[in-house]
């Protein structure tokens, strides 16, 4: 049967058995197959996240090494300054940031966070882009670095309120991280890479360890009866609650960072005027935009009823006109907020906090808002 | 009284020439959390197998069909304000809306609690 020959061939994490062991309704995401709830329910896994602590496993996720062939760490970080407008050179020992892969026209090929481990970038990109991430940067830096995919380490993440306390019940050495702190941790006796961030908007950690002791250290965590295991369900409406991007949804190659939303993450080194001014894929496009603004931008929409609205509907000026003027990039509903909450794109001109614009659900246009991201305060401990 | 259910995981519990629909206490374990109801308007004429409200979750929005034709007599209100309700009984206080049936031909193709039971196995 071709379902079973599908469902055979995707890829397991080394947590496989505990997602199943703990209820995992499995599904197939970027080739894997993932929990997308436990037998706590979405609802419940999104709260307990927001009022307790959360384990996500991301060992979906690629982790790349770049290593300096001439053993400076700067050099690393001008060579990666080719591919991301994102200034990685001021990036310090033991500190993270959150940068893009633009393409020649300023799309976006990947989102991805950055870390400095001192003799190395230690990378976190998409599970679905992985791949191609790699092959892109074998193309656009092999020169000055040695790119070392890492796919014997696992990678979990621990969100919510009591992240910290969790930790520091397993001996880790983590009250003093602040959030894009990332370092090696030692936890429960497991050497660790952590950082103090996530997907959530909640305060947390992300930590990547060898896949043979991600068992052993999940086990330790949920044995903690303030952790629940969470799955892509509420992975995703934490998310979106927090008002961040999901590739391939949200940003993707046909959006630039400024439509995207995205200029606070492109430092001042690297647009025009700049030390390091542009020198990055897409330059030419981007710049311009983050002097004078992009035509369209993303934005947090908020309808006005209970009804949510999700991906692909179309968004109206008002509620007769026959032409869209933009489209719902991810929508759902918000637990927290209790209330159905969303973004997508929209021109310039009706991209406002507070406009009113319509969203198209099973032929009803319904009057939505547009509302400042994040949707619910996030706690990251600066 | 009878209850009949359909291969959509719906039920329908007939009294007389009224039939009164829900979802299955599987359907709502497969949608997970409840967080949406939408209901057809009273007085709407439903046709076998067309849309007649819409269910959603945190993740998704499911289609609930016409199990079998007829018009709408009355719709459950309870569900517009606590749409939970499905989770915790799906098979009772959650009924969704009650149709005059058009045609009891209708109700020959539907599934008995046994073979439905065997059905969701």
């Amino acid at each position: 049967m071709l379902a079973r020959d599908q469902q055979s061939a995707l890829r397991h994490t080394p947590l496989h058995a505990l997602h199943l062991a703990r209820g995992g309704k499995m599904v197939p995401f970027a080739g894997y197959e993932m929990p997308v709830q436990y037998s706590t329910g979405v609802l419940r896994e999104h709260l307990h996240v927001r009022n307790s602590a959360g384990l996500f496993d991301v060992s979906h996720m690629g982790q790349i090494a770049l290593r300096p062939k001439s053993g400076r760490i700067e050099d690393a970080a001008r060579a990666l300054e080719r591919l991301v407008p994102q200034d990685i050179v001021a990036i310090a020992p033991g500190r993270q940031r959150y940068a893009q892969f633009t393409n020649e026209t300023g799309g976006i090929l990947d989102d991805l966070m950055v870390a400095n481990f001192g003799d190395h970038l230690f990378l976190v990109v998409n599970a679905a882009c992985k791949a191609d991430d790699e092959a892109h940067l074998r193309a656009g830096l092999s020169d000055a670095c040695a790119i070392e995919p890492l796919t014997e380490r696992a990678l979990i993440a621990l969100q919510g309120p009591k992240a910290e306390s969790v930790l520091a019940r397993l001996g880790a050495d983590v009250a003093a991280m602040k959030f894009m702190d990332a370092g090696p941790r030692r936890i429960d006796g497991i050497d660790c890479l952590v950082s103090r961030s996530g997907y959530t908007g909640e305060d947390g950690f992300e930590i990547s360890l060898p896949a043979e002791r991600v068992e052993a250290l999940a086990q330790a965590l949920l044995a903690d009866s303030a952790v629940l295991p969470i799955g892509l369900g509420a992975r995703d409406s934490l998310r979106l609650e927090a008002g961040l991007c999901l590739y391939g949804h949200d940003i993707d190659a046909t959006t630039t960072p400024v439509e995207g939303a995205l200029e606070w993450s492109i430092q001042k080194s690297r647009r025009t005027g700049g030390a390091r001014a542009g020198g990055f894929a897409g330059a030419d496009r981007i710049l311009p935009q983050l002097e004078t603004g992009a035509s369209r931008r993303r934005v947090g929409l908020r309808p006005e009823g209970r009804a949510p609205v999700r991906e692909g509907s179309s968004l109206f000026a008002d509620a007769v006109s026959s032409e869209a003027i933009g489209t719902v990039t991810s929508g759902g509903f918000g637990p927290s907020l209790n209330a159905p909450v969303a973004m997508g794109y929209l021109p310039s001109s009706h991209a406002a906090t507070g406009s009113v614009v319509f969203a198209e659900v099973r032929g009803q246009r319904l009057p939505t808002r547009v509302a400042a991201m994040p949707f619910i305060p996030s706690t990251y401990k600066r | 009284m009878t209850t009949l259910f359909t291969p959509d995981h719906e039920w329908l519990r007939i009294e007389g020439d009224v039939a009164t629909v829900g979802v299955t206490d599987y359907a709502q374990s497969q949608l997970g959390d409840v967080v949406f109801v939408e209901l057809p308007k009273v007085g709407r004429s439903l046709k076998k197998a067309e849309t007649a409200a819409i269910v959603e979750s945190v993740k998704a929005a499911s289609d609930v069909y016409a199990p079998i034709s007829g018009e709408v007599l009355e719709v459950n209100d309870a569900l517009t304000a606590e749409p939970a309700l499905i989770n915790s009984d799906a098979g009772g206080k959650a009924w969704l809306f009650k149709l005059k049936i058009a045609d009891k031909g209708e109700l020959d193709g539907l599934m008995d609690e046994a073979a439905y039971t065997k059905h969701t196995a």
